[in-house]
């Protein structure tokens, strides 16, 4: 029971830092970026390669994969989103586009990875086993915890605190509105796009020290976002860290307790629960 | 004031977004054949008191009902076959379809349903009804801002409502297409119509409306005929501020 | 998706007799080619039924065309049963689920039906493989019967007119008029009396029920069925591009995407089978960028610009 705890908890930690990427992109940007995945596995693979090639720590790739991310988010948004948002004449429109633009994305940089590596990102990095209250547990799974929430808490401080993290904020409230008070909408989300893309590489290369990825189980993660983001409420970073919680130790519970074959049905079961009961998301306020 | 026989009675209805009031047991009555005249400045909430009659926000408290029947608590589509017919603040327009077509969707899915020849019939009669029938077949993007008015307020007709609601009919037209607008509404009302419509243009609330609710701050100020209520002192002042009163 | 008339309906019949023919005319590598366009033609109808006119973008085809093809699988090899009955009755089961998941989902925004849909395949292989593992007992799932190739094409092409039938009729119907404004403005349809939900739920049931009878008609070309194989997310993902690529704004459109992606598509595998990937997402940009309307609607915005013209 505690062991369930201590690893469910743990790995929210990673879950939480990737939701708060992508609801940057969703919340801000309004793009459903269905290639999150492959920007997270993206990660991973870069703190294999670098790894297994030439002996560099995923810790100190988790740094490099910053402005790398960063940059070519941009410019994915920059060059391939921004045309769509300017075309699209309403909500919905830019809800198809980005979805359909987004799946060819996340298909291309499966095909480029794939021609990288097309099998298992495996390695070993920090695992050996640590007792936290009397639970055991890998120290690379504590390290990424760590790592994660020390990120997670410098986003928060950056978006409360911050001139331009309020800026990000109140387009994520209203575009219109933030366009009113002389905030570069589309700066704003071109940046809020890039730095969420960074944030879910930075989750991806912290998760492959302790979970074995390849090219093609992007599709996975960006599932797990998604219902975080769901579940906490577009926008709300308590939210999503209250829900990856929820999600973390529901399927370390699941995995233990019944089979690690179910953990994406126990994630469906929760995600219908949310969209039958709380659409809104769990913190999420119904908006008109 | 209590009208026998009310068609649509508003009672008590408060609705709030999060922490803010929109509007505040608000009660109002609109009696067959009556044309009523929702006012107040703006932010007043008078959209919103439209869009809890016509179902596109429930109220968080209070009763709406139609011939005695509450409507407050089904969805839009429900209140829309019971007899509510609306316009949109800005103008809502189905882009892909041309005009007729439209039309057609009220006549097809409203108050009364028809099909085939019958619903096409009476969409073209309602669009000749608005002066627009020479236009039938053209695509809606061709349309200038007037006639894409009277395409939506011909769809409202189609759907035979018992109840019109008009959100801002008149706003953005320039005084000439003001002029025909007005003439519009005031066909409607000598047809018997029962209409609520939100309106800024005050000429027009004075040519049209039997009664007029005014709105401030989500409250009910002051409720009469439009020469009364435009002369109640608390109206001017919500109107113009204190200092001005 | 606009009403068609008594014209294109009459070309689709005789497209039909002729599509009839091809068994008797092609075999061996192109009949098993011409299999496969048909399935993905029934697949691509049925799906633009419901995505053309309410742009909600399905990916829940591979889970419906999977359940069709295990139940085939498992009451054909668990429980004796003659073909006939899970052709009956994984439509029914398919529809069921698709019912139930139109009524949780499509209330909702358009984002939330596709990331439902998403790994909805790939939750349901996770379940009958848990459920087999542990339950059942995993033996091998054996499809035997005495169709040919040519019996599958034309059971298929049976089911691609009854669906482009049915379509037609739709169209002309008012539930076709009502999922017309539903895709054009969604509140609008809702504030002129138009139960929005449930014209939806209906037709993704639609498309679920063929889904499934495709998945079942298909499950004998196999012999052997494998949840991993009959489960396939990649599935989806090509009925969306060939519907899209044709068109899915009329109901010829799929039509007009599928012969040639097909064809294309198992160039690719031979040619470059590791970038099948590279080369669906490179389908999907060609889609929002080049084709919005597919081919189709880019016929359509010609015509009407030599209509211009000649006016």
């Amino acid at each position: 029971m505690l062991d369930i705890l201590v690893s469910g908890l743990l790995l929210s930690g990673t879950y939480a830092l990737v939701a708060m990427g992508l609801n940057l992109q969703y919340g801000v940007a309004r793009i459903m970026n269905l290639a999150n995945g492959e920007v997270l596995v993206l990660g991973a693979l870069a703190a294999f390669w670098l790894f297994t090639t030439s002996q560099v720590s995923p810790l100190l790739t988790v740094i490099l994969v910053i402005p790398v991310a960063f940059v070519g988010n941009w410019l994915i948004y920059r060059f391939l989103l921004t045309p769509l948002v300017r075309r699209s004449k309403n909500q919905g429109q830019l809800e198809v586009d980005a979805i359909l633009a987004t799946f060819g994305m996340s298909f291309i940089l499966i095909g480029i990875m794939v021609s990288i590596e097309g099998g298992f990102f495996a390695y070993k990095y920090l695992s050996e086993p640590i007792s936290i209250l009397g639970s055991t547990s890998s120290l690379n799974r504590l390290v990424a915890f760590l790592i994660a929430v020390a990120i997670g808490g410098a986003l928060y401080l950056w978006l409360n605190h911050t001139r331009p993290g309020v800026a990000v904020r109140a387009v994520a409230v209203s575009t219109e509105a933030s366009g009113l008070v002389g905030i570069n909408v589309p700066r704003m989300s071109a940046l809020a796009f890039a730095l969420g893309g960074a944030i879910t590489a930075v989750g991806g290369a912290l998760i492959s020290t302790f979970i074995t990825l390849d090219a093609s189980i992007g599709v996975v993660f960006t599932m797990k976002a998604l219902i975080i983001v769901i579940m906490g409420g577009v926008g709300e970073i308590r939210g999503a860290i209250v829900a990856a919680a929820i999600l973390g130790l529901v399927e370390t519970a699941v995995a233990t307790l019944v089979d690690p074959g179910l953990t994406l049905a126990a994630a469906y079961l929760i995600f219908v629960l949310i969209l039958l009961f709380r659409p809104q998301g769990l913190f999420g306020r119904v908006s008109s | 004031m209590r009208y026998s026989g009310a068609v649509l009675s508003v009672s008590g209805v408060t609705k709030r977004f999060g922490g803010l009031v929109a509007v505040s047991s608000m009660s109002f009555d609109v009696a067959e054949h009556e044309m009523v005249g929702v006012i107040g400045p703006n932010g007043s909430g008078k959209t919103t008191m439209m869009n809890m009659i016509s179902g596109a926000f429930k109220p968080t408290a209070g009763r709406i009902s139609m011939k005695g029947r509450r409507i407050s608590d089904m969805p839009a589509q429900t209140i829309a076959r019971e007899g509510v017919g609306r316009t949109f603040q800005l103008v809502r327009l189905l882009p892909g379809l041309n005009v007729i077509e439209n039309v057609l969707s009220g006549a097809v899915f409203g108050h009364r349903r028809r099909w085939g020849r019958d619903a096409e019939d009476f969409a073209h009669a309602m669009l000749e009804r608005v002066g627009l029938e020479a236009m039938s077949y053209a695509p809606v993007a061709q349309l200038t801002y007037i006639d894409q008015k009277r395409v939506e307020l011909a769809r409202v007709l189609a759907g035979e409502p018992e109840v019109l609601l008009l959100d801002e009919w008149l706003a953005g037209l320039n005084p000439t297409e003001l002029e025909t607008g007005i003439e519009l509404i005031h066909n409607l009302r000598d047809e018997g119509r029962t209409v609520v419509l939100v309106e800024h243009v005050m000429d027009a609330i004075r040519a049209l409306c039997d009664r007029c609710v005014v709105m401030s701050a989500g409250k009910k100020i002051a409720e009469g005929t439009p020469d009364e209520v435009l002369n109640d002192a608390e109206v001017i002042r919500a109107y113009l501020g204190d200092d001005d009163a | 998706m606009k009403p068609s008339g008594w014209q294109e309906l009459l070309l689709a019949a005789l497209f039909a007799m002729l599509a009839a023919f091809v068994p008797l005319v092609a075999n061996g590598y192109w009949l098993s080619i011409a299999v496969t366009a048909m399935m993905y033609l029934a697949l691509a109808t049925s799906w633009a039924l419901f995505s053309g006119p309410t742009h909600y973008i399905s990916l829940a085809t591979g889970a419906f065309f999977g359940i069709g093809g295990y139940l085939v699988g498992s009451m054909m090899s668990d429980y004796q049963l003659a073909f006939w009955v899970p052709l009956v009755v994984a439509p029914v089961v398919a529809a069921l689920l698709a019912m139930l998941i139109g009524l949780a989902t499509l209330r909702l925004s358009g984002v939330y039906f596709v990331i439902f849909t998403l790994g909805l395949a790939e939750m349901i292989r996770n379940l009958i493989s848990w459920i087999q593992n542990n339950f059942l007992g995993s033996r091998g799932l054996y499809v035997l019967t005495d169709l040919r190739d040519q019996h599958i094409y034309w059971m298929l092409l049976a089911v691609a007119a009854v669906v482009y039938l049915l379509g037609w009729l739709i169209n002309r119907s008012r539930l076709g008029f009502a999922l017309r404004i539903i895709g054009n403005d969604e509140t609008v349809a809702r504030h002129v009396g138009i139960n929005t939900a449930t014209a939806k739920v209906i037709l993704f049931t639609t498309t679920g029920f063929f889904a499934a009878l495709v998945g079942a008609i298909i499950a004998p070309r196999w012999s052997y069925i494998e949840p991993n194989q009959v489960f396939s997310p990649q599935l989806s993902f090509l009925v969306v591009i060939m519907a899209l690529l044709g068109g899915a704004g009329r109901l010829w459109g799929p039509l007009v995407g599928v012969i040639p992606f097909t064809i294309i598509w198992e160039w690719v595998g031979v040619q470059f089978p590791n970038q099948s990937f590279l080369f669906m997402g490179l389908a999907f940009l060609l889609i929002v960028y080049v084709l919005p309307n597919g081919v189709v609607g880019r016929i359509e915005q010609l015509r009407a610009r030599l209509r211009e013209r000649e006016a």
